[in-house]
């Protein structure tokens, strides 16, 4: 099927970003932008900064240096939970669900920010909660349709295999209806089957949602078929960025990452 | 809207029985699917207005009386009313099955030519796509769910919701459209063309008349007393003649609940939920679920465990025979109301079977352990025979008269004649017509006194029940005589819950050997409790361990063979584990899960060869075709083992 989306302004750009932990700069003056409803990834070495620049977007570390502007609001210091009400979710590189909970309740805590009733409201579940309730409920059914992850639906997260434990994990960063959705290493440790459904998904919440998309992964295949453009990471500095094929015959790309030819 | 007047509606047809249950019964819900976590409900009323809608909305797309419409999908409510309206404007539907792969479909497309589909998904749209440079006759492909489908441009392709708008629109403007189309359809009309899934040459299309499967569901609903009450869970392929009888025939004759479940995936968690009150499966499916509880049983505490097995022993001992009626001991039916309350009630609720009326199984043989476990359970569970051809209405055990190896008594209206070399000949009210454009077929299948050639070997017996032993054709002969009956070997294998599939060999041989499939659910679990590590299919069905496990059911196959006097002499003598499983997908089984034997034997020639050459091992390769038409190859090692004989029961007497 052909890919036809128009890409549209950038909805988050990163001005000469600067991370640093002590001595070890894990980022050092990457500018970036990310457009709307393009997909884009970072790859790059371990120990690259990619990780790192996915919790400067969304604020769990705070750059030294450099400023950050999501949709069109430069943004001073700021916590992940505004960073989420601001419409950027994620997905983690190790899973962090609830273990104990279902797979309909962990898509449900997608929601928390949207709720609206207070706690006490919420405790009796009586009128507006109620009501609320039910609309949340809604809304997280159309994602487990999406997902086609019916079957599971009332099954604890801890009993499903890895795959489907990141499929759900990716529904949650879905029931907050992203603008912006990060992905960390959404398709580590998955068999090529798991991978195929991923990538989909992936694509269809891309296509259907129209949410911008910005992932790290390692697998060079899934990262070239799938995304618009790719930036490289080396030592916290950006050696590369541009569409796959630009990447792939990038020569500072190719010494890094991809290994020196013979 | 017009509606016929209420004298004139009659039942001959299956839109008239449509109209007439929108009028008794309008607000009781005809159909359920659930959606988004919701079951959705739509009353016959609902029901008949979208068929209204949906044949209006053909009509206006130029769809015509006396064309053809595939239907592929899941059971999904749109595809029944599919049926029906087509139906209704002198249409013939032609369900075809849904996991077919693409070039599967286009015999069918072709032979019944096609020119107009509805179906459920994406995925078929995609194999339909696929096959337009071949089938260019196919102008219309309508689909229900539109996801994934955004950037579908074809010319070919309508949203179900979109017909319905045109077809409603087209209604208002031409109010007497349909009912006029309706009433002009006539009982002895082509309701439905079923293709048979061909166990031996191309599919052939079964044509069935309103007036046919009418008479066929009447005569079931009689026999077991439905009526609207009764819910149902639908969940077989709709191309089968069995769901078509089941959720189409039987539900528009007794005006019964049809509920279709949310994907193919959740089939057992909706099973729970609707409680359906009848219910109908192949063995297959059965087996499926009995392996589900057995291996959670596995992991259950110990007490659970205990109370179990236990209480399982007492329902073996009496079980059938309480539910049956006959005489029981005192102790035993304590006993047996005892572990109702502690094990038995709650598992049928496990298995969604706590409302169960009646449960019906056939399509194939039922295993032994399998048979008593339902029916010691309280779930009256009994078997059926019939064909696509005969709308499956043949034989049905009667309550009370439920017995493992017969399929029952003659339903009313059926007449049996066994002819030479032992095969069936049925006379049914659901008859065939005709196979569709194929008169040479229907004259070799239809003798000129109207009996219907089953292909089956068998008899009645002195009760008048119906024995089946194999299909007429395989049953052949060992080189010195033996009658080789191997479709009854095979099923015996098949009810140990560690072999899937078997192929046995030996006419025209000097003995009989056989392939073998583990079930890799239930070895896996085996080799998991044993602590033997595999990597995989191919190696788990290698392991010298899996072939004694194995070794020791051929055994037992063995010892009950030597019992019977004529089957003695068949005794499996080697046998081999296949390095990978039968796939309909390989052509190696039918898609109703029947194995080809001739053609494995081709495929797996220098196996065969092996078996009987005497050779201990062979090194093969094998071409594999992947769900997505891709293919692969699979090589193995695979070793021979040889079993010992078991020697009949007179020498072992005289020992």
């Amino acid at each position: 099927m052909e890919h036809s989306r128009s890409l549209g302004e950038p909805i988050l750009s990163m001005d000469e970003i600067s991370l640093s932990f002590g001595g070890v700069n894990a980022l050092s003056n990457v500018s970036l932008h990310v457009r709307e409803h393009e997909i884009l990834a970072i790859i790059g070495p371990n120990g690259a900064g990619k990780s790192s620049l996915l919790n400067v977007i969304n604020g769990v570390y705070h750059p030294s240096k450099g400023t950050v502007t999501f949709k069109g609001a430069t943004r001073a210091q700021m916590r992940p939970h505004e960073a989420a009400s601001q419409g950027i979710a994620r997905t983690f590189q190790n899973i962090a669900l609830f273990k104990g909970m279902t797979v309909l309740d962990n898509i449900m805590t997608g929601r928390t920010l949207k709720m609206r009733a207070g706690f006490f409201w919420q405790c009796i579940y009586v009128g507006k909660a109620r009501n609320e309730e039910i609309e949340h409920r809604h809304k997280v059914e159309e994602i487990i349709d999406f997902l086609q992850i019916q079957s599971i639906r009332k099954t604890p997260v801890g009993r499903l295999p890895y795959g489907l434990q990141k499929r759900v994990e990716l529904g949650r960063a879905l029931a907050a209806e992203p603008d912006l959705l990060l992905l960390d290493e959404p398709m580590a440790g998955m068999n090529i089957e798991e991978k195929e459904d991923m990538s989909r998904f992936v694509l269809d919440v891309n296509d259907e949602f129209g949410t911008t998309i910005v992932l790290i992964e390692h697998d060079m295949g899934v990262v070239m078929d799938l995304s618009d453009r790719v930036i490289v990471l080396d030592y916290g500095r950006k050696i590369g960025d541009g569409t796959p094929d630009e990447i792939r015959s990038n020569q500072d790309v190719i010494d890094a990452y991809l290994g020196v030819t013979h | 809207m017009t509606q016929p007047a209420v004298g004139a509606v009659t039942t001959e047809t299956f839109p008239k029985l449509l109209l007439e249950h929108a009028r008794v019964r309008g607000d009781k819900v005809a159909i359920r699917e659930k959606d988004l976590g919701i079951w959705q409900s739509w009353t016959w009323k609902q029901a008949a207005d979208e068929v209204r809608w949906l044949a209006c909305g053909l009509a206006a797309r130029g769809f015509k009386r006396g064309m053809n419409l595939a239907i592929i999908g899941d059971n999904r409510p749109r595809l029944y009313w599919s049926f029906a309206a087509a139906q209704s404007i002198g249409a013939v539907p032609v369900p075809l099955y849904q996991d077919a792969i693409a070039q599967e479909m286009q015999y069918v497309l072709d032979n019944a030519e096609i020119e107009v589909a509805i179906v459920e998904d994406q995925e078929q749209v995609d194999k339909l796509l696929e096959l337009l440079p071949q089938c260019p006759r196919l102008k219309l492909i309508v689909y229900d769910d539109p996801r994934g489908m955004r950037h579908y441009t074809q010319p070919q392709l309508l949203p179900y919701g979109e017909l319905r708008d045109i077809g409603r629109e087209y209604d208002e403007a031409h109010p007497d459209f349909y009912p006029t189309e309706l009433m002009a359809g006539k009982p002895d009309d082509v309701s439905v063309i079923l293709y048979t899934s061909g166990t031996t040459s191309r599919p052939k299309g079964v044509c069935m008349t309103h007036r046919a499967f009418i008479d066929a569901a009447r005569g079931d609903v009689g026999f077991d007393g439905f009526d609207d009450s009764d819910e149902i869970l639908s969940y077989l392929p709709m191309a089968w003649v069995g769901d078509h009888l089941f959720s189409y025939g039987q539900a528009l004759v007794a005006g019964f609940t049809v509920n279709c479940p949310e994907s193919s995936d959740t089939v057992m968690t909706d099973l729970c939920e609707i409680g359906p009150t009848y219910y109908f499966a192949p063995p297959r499916v059965f087996e499926n679920l009995l392996t589900q509880v057995m291996i959670r049983m596995e992991d259950a505490s110990r007490l659970k465990r205990w109370l179990f097995d236990k209480f399982m022993a007492v329902a073996r001992r009496c079980g059938a025979e309480i539910m049956d009626g006959k005489p029981v001991g005192p102790v035993n039916r304590i006993l047996y109301s005892l572990g109702d309350v502690m094990v038995y009630g709650p598992l049928r609720n496990n298995l969604g079977m706590s409302r169960i009326r009646v449960a019906y199984t056939g399509g194939a043989a039922i295993g032994p352990d399998l048979y008593r476990f339902y029916r010691s359970l309280g779930i009256n569970l009994k078997q059926l025979y019939g064909q696509t051809e005969t709308a499956a209405y043949v034989c049905k055990q009667p309550n009370g008269e439920s017995r493992l190896d017969t399929v029952g008594t003659p339903l009313p209206g059926v007449e049996i004649k066994i002819a030479d070399k032992g095969e069936i000949l049925v006379k049914s009210p659901g008859m065939l017509k005709e196979y569709y454009k194929a008169p040479e077929a229907t004259a070799e299948t239809i003798t000129a006194e109207g009996y219907f050639r089953t292909g089956d070997a068998g008899f009645l017996d002195s009760d008048g029940h119906l024995k089946i032993i194999d299909r007429a054709k395989d049953v052949g002969k060992l080189n010195d005589g033996t009658m080789f009956a191997p479709q009854f070997l095979e099923n015996k294998l098949k009810f140990f819950q560690f072999i899937k599939e078997a192929v046995c060999f030996g006419d025209g041989r000097d003995r009989v050997c056989a392939f073998l499939n583990i079930e890799m659910q239930a070895v896996g679990n085996w080799a998991e409790r044993n602590g033997l590590p595999y990597t995989g299919y191919v190696d788990l069905a290698g392991k010298p361990e899996v072939y004694a496990l194995l070794q020791e059911c051929v055994d037992k196959v063995n010892a009950d063979l030597a019992r019977e006097e004529s089957l003695a002499g068949s005794q499996i003598r080697r046998f081999l584990v296949l390095h990978k499983e039968l796939d309909a997908d390989d052509d190696e089984l039918t898609r109703t899960r029947k194995v080809r034997r001739g053609y494995v034997a081709e495929k797996y020639a220098p196996l065969v060869d092996a078996l009987y050459g005497g050779a201990d091992h062979c090194e093969i390769e094998t071409q594999v075709k992947f769900e997505d038409g891709r293919s692969g190859v699979i090589a193995a090692d695979v070793k021979i083992r040889d079993v010992e004989l078991v020697p009949p029961a007179e020498h072992r007497k005289a020992a």
